[in-house]
């Protein structure tokens, strides 16, 4: 196998581009391939500053450390969520990946800072742990990039993530989700701008980017995701790319192109709901408090309560008292 | 395995997704069309990740 630039060995195929490529130009592809998107989608600004959510993972990591040889400031911010080991792990590659190249990471922690983690939370609140999660991400995200003075906040969402967010969207003819689902929300109503420059990218890409690069990022999955909807979908869509090279990115990239625009909402529709700032954190709400200390205060609220007798130890006392 | 396997056809017999997994031999990423020595160690790693959040 020779890589399709050079004629080199080549060290990875990409069937989706019908090519092969050596370290070096898999490597350049990836960096291609994260400007277009950015040009695409009219991203960034060359003198934009940004915030990178680093989870330790590879996605995060990679687009960190694409954007920066890309040649924009980059700072990476990591929360705490309290899953554990998993979390303990996770925080050790995010400040490693930083240390050794001389970067800025910011670290919040659910516990520390909000006085729950997303098991007991997402617990406390009847949320699923991912949901729970995902608020309390977007809520630190949003605050994070206010309180530097960032322009954009920037996540590691591949193609996979994109296709399989777009299947369950689909699936469930969730037409509101899907009328948002583009890789740039632009700036509005107090909430920073958001990208995903990883569009054009899949996983296994961006494993392969870390490996070619050194960057030693966290493999196991979040012990808390195991199960969830978003990974049978991944699943589905990784099968049929097997038969199909090209799937996946036809499927994203032709929503983006043909579909998306049906479902964004209408003009004057968008208006009907207020945006004003959270009574309690300032953060820009629909509602008098934000979603985040609403999930806050039901979490820190949660106490340990005495469970009622069962039928089963009912009947032994009984039993117990009338021998 | 059995004898010298191709990296595809060594995924292709663990039914794991070629789309989804990484082959690596001594820290090194091996390509889906090279022929893995009877007595290699590899490690085949998961790419896929990630909550819905």
């Amino acid at each position: 196998m020779k890589c399709q630039v050079c004629r080199g060995p080549a060290v990875i195929d990409v069937r989706r581009h019908n090519a092969n490529f050596c370290q070096e130009h898999f490597l350049r592809l990836c960096r291609d391939q994260t400007k277009k998107a950015i040009d695409q989608f009219a991203m960034l600004e060359p003198d934009d500053r940004v915030l990178v959510a680093v989870s330790g993972g590879k996605d995060s990591l990679a687009v960190w450390d694409i954007l920066r040889e890309l040649g924009w400031e980059a700072d990476g911010f990591y929360i705490g969520l309290g899953i554990g080991d998993y979390s303990k792990e996770s925080q050790g590659y995010a400040e490693r990946f930083a240390e050794e190249r001389g970067l800025t990471l910011i670290i919040d922690d659910l516990l520390r800072d909000h006085g729950f983690d997303v098991p007991h939370g997402s617990r406390a609140a009847k949320r699923a742990p991912c949901s729970a999660c995902g608020l309390s991400k977007r809520h630190l995200f949003d605050a994070a990039a206010k309180r530097g003075g960032y322009d954009a906040i920037v996540t590691g969402h591949n193609l996979d993530d994109e296709a399989a967010v777009l299947m369950g969207n689909v699936l469930h003819w969730q037409t509101d989700y899907l009328g948002r689902q583009a890789p740039h929300l632009p700036a509005a109503n107090g909430f920073p701008k958001k990208i995903k420059p990883l569009v054009r990218l899949t996983e296994r890409d961006t494993a392969a980017y870390c490996l070619l690069r050194g960057i030693d990022y966290l493999v196991d999955e979040c012990p808390m995701a195991a199960g969830n909807k978003h990974l049978s979908y991944k699943d589905a869509l990784n099968k049929i790319e097997v038969d199909s090279p090209g799937a996946k990115h036809a499927f994203f990239f032709g929503f983006l192109d043909r579909a998306v625009e049906r479902f964004a909402p209408e003009e004057g529709q968008t208006g009907d709901v207020v945006i004003s700032p959270c009574d309690r954190c300032g953060a820009p709400s629909s509602n008098d408090v934000c979603a985040f200390c609403r999930l806050a205060e039901r979490a820190t609220s949660a106490v340990p309560i005495e469970l009622g007798r069962t039928r089963r130890s009912s009947n032994r006392s009984k039993s117990e008292s009338h021998p | 395995m059995d004898g010298p396997v191709q990296v595809v056809v060594l995924l292709q017999r663990l039914d794991l997704n070629r789309e989804s997994h990484l082959v690596i031999e001594d820290g090194a990423l091996v390509p889906g069309d090279k022929t893995l020595a009877k007595d290699a160690v590899v490690e085949i790693r998961s790419v896929i990740s990630g909550g819905a959040a």
